[in-house]
């Protein structure tokens, strides 16, 4: 296969697959090729390589194997009624990408996906076989993730899940209705089933690892999924209700955002504008706020408006602070941590260095600030030694003071 | 004053041997210079310097503060360092404390420092020459800070099994798989100056970038100019940039126009760009369907001749000949009907100077069966003739046998009924002068059956 050939057909399968919005590569286990003669290592943290100009990092070579697909999904660009050129990887021709792009550091592994050629189990096959290859044949230990198809037999997703560092499955809509109305031939059962056998799987590796060394890894870095926001009709909480059901449910590691893109050949379903990216900003505000911040669903839906989403202008724990003034200001000095975290304006870092400097002396308002990227936002919510807010806090006109002055560039304003 | 001489501007180990020193001569930080140079002289080789090399108890997190802030550019680094050092034991200031200025001060160089370490760790980029039969990954970089020593085992964990060179303007490392070799500084040209996979990851890079969100500071953010000359994909970026804006912006405009007016002229004007399968390729142009939007009846044929093929209009050929003269005969008004072909590309082999007509196969009638998709959806014609198997497999989705099938009315996925007949040009390739007329008589009665079921429909709906 010439070199022209493979650059056709890896335009058209990058170009398919980047509508897939996780490009993670950390949180699995360390792993070196120092002294093992093979290539490729995790550190625990991952790294970007390169930055696109839409903001996005480059870290993984995120293709997908085929875009032929049998299915009619309307949001997707791949689906079978799209006016789309087709392509098709051999596995061989992936490992070999991967590696030429590994070896001069252009990227931390592989994310595979792939449409559904001929049926759901020669599909997995061919995503496995491409992993299979790399950890076996060429003693790859960068990073890999799988994308596996729900319907694929129990076997399958094991052997994907042995080479994998992560697998996932998408949900694909935050509703059940928009599923059943966008991708009438998926069902929300057997993508459910399926994450529920993932979560089985990748517990029962853990507890194999724990008390064997030499057990299997099974995707140690666990699995994700990922949700299509703006292209039916669910709200921000209800997003955030079912990303918080399907963190409970399956333990996965993360729910990624996928602000739906106008793609060429839309389906007529669709809308033909995208939401504001705005919009995939604040419900990723709202997942940290929920993983590291101590907010409880309830809480973060509280900061939703009338309608039912999260207000664009501010970030959502701004907007939740502003409704329950009655909570601050908060002491820097004496409050814990729980509550220096509903600080808007204060991250969990930065929490820290408050707590630790406190034990040596009573902090200034210059001194949150040394440890802050701004003070103006803050100041309102805290006292501090020789600071008190007074009426700042209740100002009526507050939310206007703290608001980022600047809106978000928007191409179709 | 004293001069304290570090043996190189990461050395660390220098850097605290001699704080050691300092601090049993209780010397003030203003009164020390600190000097890079080749030959390290410690303040006390002197019968004590045991004692003066013995370690001093620091804070928890200094060590590890101290390392990383020595690696930075700043050249007041030792001596902010040598400061904290003595206000630590004096108990002026506390490692706790993150919010003191000096401490803050010195958090913020190592984050520099970290970040210029990650950012090798991600922006190296290598180059592969053969040598002796092996591969050997060669990169020109050149960090902010002094970093590379500190990066060299990242390399060696990713790269064990890969023979690597990484070149800077201070100083080279080399890895063969299995020892690190330190050499002299480089420059730039004693790096290989391409790599034919460049090429691929470009191609990556510009097709994986997504249009619609077009987010430049972000990406300045993460990815500063300042890294940018020894990176092969950022010689995209502001082509990407200027044309992702039209790129959306006329994606939206084809999607409305498409929407609102889904006419047969805008979906030939789409049809023209269409590349899904190669047949584009060597054709002189699309030929599209031809008629009135209000045609109630609709032609398919297989695919374009060599007339048609110039021409860029069905049925003008030799087959178009005969087809004409047949609907005139079975009381057809070509006018008022649409005529179009199953694959609107001409599939043929050169043979000499002449294009010898080739049947497309499945894959490109799928393909293309999107677009007849379109013309029948807009159309909404009542009957739909099909001329010869490709079009009845085309409109069906089945394989038909046209000597069973003609005369009875099939159904195309759109749920349009169809008829089926033969294809014009097999009138053409008959022998048999007898037989040729009897098969043009069949078909001039296929075509009036149609006429018959359009004009019962008419009849019906008045």
């Amino acid at each position: 296969m010439s070199q022209i050939q493979i650059s056709e057909k890896l335009a058209i399968l990058a170009d398919a697959a980047k509508y897939d919005a996780s490009c993670a590569s950390s949180g699995t286990s360390k792993r070196s090729s120092n002294k093992s003669g093979g290539i490729g290592s995790t550190e625990g943290m991952g790294i970007c390589h390169a930055y696109a100009p839409d903001g996005r990092c480059i870290s993984l070579l995120k293709i997908l194997l085929t875009n032929s697909c049998i299915f009619d999904c309307h949001y997707c660009i791949n689906r079978k009624s799209s006016n789309v050129r087709r392509a098709r990887f051999t596995p061989k021709e992936v490992v070999d990408l991967t590696l030429n792009f590994y070896k001069r550091n252009y990227i931390e592994g592989l994310f595979l996906s792939s449409g559904i050629i001929k049926s759901s189990n020669y599909t997995m096959e061919q995503i496995v076989e491409v992993a299979r290859s790399l950890r076996e044949d060429h003693d790859f230990r960068g990073y890999i993730h799988l994308k596996t198809i729900p319907d694929a037999d129990p076997e399958l997703l094991e052997a994907a899940g042995r080479h994998a560092d992560r697998l996932s499955i998408n949900v694909e809509l935050p509703t059940r209705a928009g599923l059943q109305k966008l991708a009438p031939e998926k069902s929300e059962e057997r993508i459910e089933g399926a994450m529920g056998g993932l979560k089985e799987a990748i517990l029962d590796g853990r507890d194999a690892k724990k008390k064997y060394r030499s057990a299997p890894n099974f995707a140690p870095a666990g699995q994700s999924t990922q949700m299509i926001v703006g292209a039916d009709t669910a709200t921000d909480s209800d997003i955030v209700r079912r990303a918080n059901g399907l963190y409970d449910r399956f333990g996965l590691r993360r729910v990624y955002y996928s602000a739906f893109s106008p793609i060429p050949d839309a389906s007529a379903v669709l809308p033909l504008q995208r939401p504001p990216l705005m919009r995939e900003h604040r419900l990723y505000q709202s997942d940290w706020l929920m993983r590291f911040y101590g907010f409880a669903p309830h809480e973060v839906i509280d900061a939703a408006e009338a309608d039912g989403n999260l207000p664009l202008d501010i970030d959502p724990k701004l907007a939740w602070a502003l409704k329950h003034r009655a909570q601050f200001p908060v002491d820097v000095n004496a409050a814990p941590k729980a509550l220096l975290w509903r600080v808007p304006g204060l991250g969990t870092k930065a929490v820290d260095a408050i707590v630790k400097a406190r034990r040596w002396r009573r902090l200034r308002l210059e001194d949150v600030g040394r440890l802050t990227v701004s003070i103006t936002k803050i100041r309102p919510f805290i006292t501090a030694e020789g600071w008190s807010p007074g009426a700042l806090t209740d100002m009526e006109h507050l939310r206007a003071s703290v608001a980022p002055k600047v809106n978000q560039l928007e191409l179709f304003a | 004053m004293i001069t304290a001489r570090l043996d190189s501007e990461d050395d660390f180990d220098g850097w605290r041997a001699q704080c050691r020193g300092l601090l049993r001569l209780g010397a003030k930080p203003a009164d020390v210079v600190w000097q890079v140079g080749a030959q390290r002289t410690d303040l006390f080789s002197n019968p004590d310097s045991k004692i003066a090399a013995a370690p001093i108890a620091v804070p928890k997190g200094f060590a590890e503060l101290s390392r990383s802030v020595i690696c930075h550019n700043d050249p007041a680094r030792f001596g902010l360092l040598f400061q904290l050092l003595i206000d630590l034991k004096a108990g002026r200031r506390h490692m706790g404390d993150r919010a003191d200025p000096l401490l803050r001060k010195l958090d913020i160089m190592a984050k520099t420092v970290r970040r210029d370490i990650h950012k090798m760790r991600a922006f190296v980029r290598f180059r592969r020459i053969e040598e002796e039969g092996d591969e050997h990954f060669i990169a020109w970089f050149e960090p902010e800070h002094h970093i590379v020593r500190a990066n060299a085992s990242f390399f060696i964990r990713r790269f064990g099994g890969m023979r690597w060179s990484i070149l800077t303007p201070a100083l080279s490392i080399h890895w063969d798989k299995n020892i690190l070799l330190e050499g002299p500084a480089a420059r730039k040209e004693d790096a290989p100056s391409q790599d034919a996979i460049e090429a691929q990851w470009k191609t990556y890079y510009g097709s994986t970038f997504n249009p619609a969100r077009l987010k430049v500071k972000a990406m300045l953010k993460e990815m500063p100019k300042k890294y940018w000359h020894n990176m092969p994909e950022t010689a995209l970026i502001s082509e990407l940039i200027q044309s992702a804006r039209n790129r959306e912006l006329a994606m939206i405009e084809k999607e409305i126009a498409a929407s609102v007016a889904d006419t047969l002229a805008t979906l030939q004007a789409e049809a023209g760009r269409c590349r899904r399968c190669p047949l584009f390729g060597p054709a002189t142009q699309i030929v599209f369907g031809e008629g009135p939007e209000r045609a109630r009846l609709m032609f398919v044929g297989e695919q374009p001749g060599d007339q048609e093929d110039m021409q860029g209009r069905p049925f003008v050929g030799p087959a178009g000949q005969i087809f004409d003269a047949a609907l005139a005969q079975a009381g057809l008004d070509r006018a008022q009907a649409y005529v179009t072909n199953a694959v609107k590309h001409f599939k043929f082999k050169p043979e000499g100077k002449r294009r010898i007509h080739e049947r497309p196969n499945i894959s490109e009638v799928n393909h293309c069966r999107w677009w007849l998709k379109r013309e029948i959806e807009i159309l909404q014609p009542d009957l739909i003739i099909a001329l010869g198997a490709t079009a009845a497999r085309s409109l069906t989705g089945r394989n038909v046998a046209i000597t069973k099938s003609r005369g009875s009315i099939l159904e195309s996925e759109e749920g349009v009924p169809v008829l089926v007949t033969i294809h014009p040009s097999y009138l053409l390739r008959l022998p048999d002068a007898e037989m040729a007329a009897q098969e043009r008589r069949n078909f001039v009665a296929d075509l009036m059956q149609a006429r018959d079921h359009i004009e019962a429909l008419q009849m019906a709906a008045t």
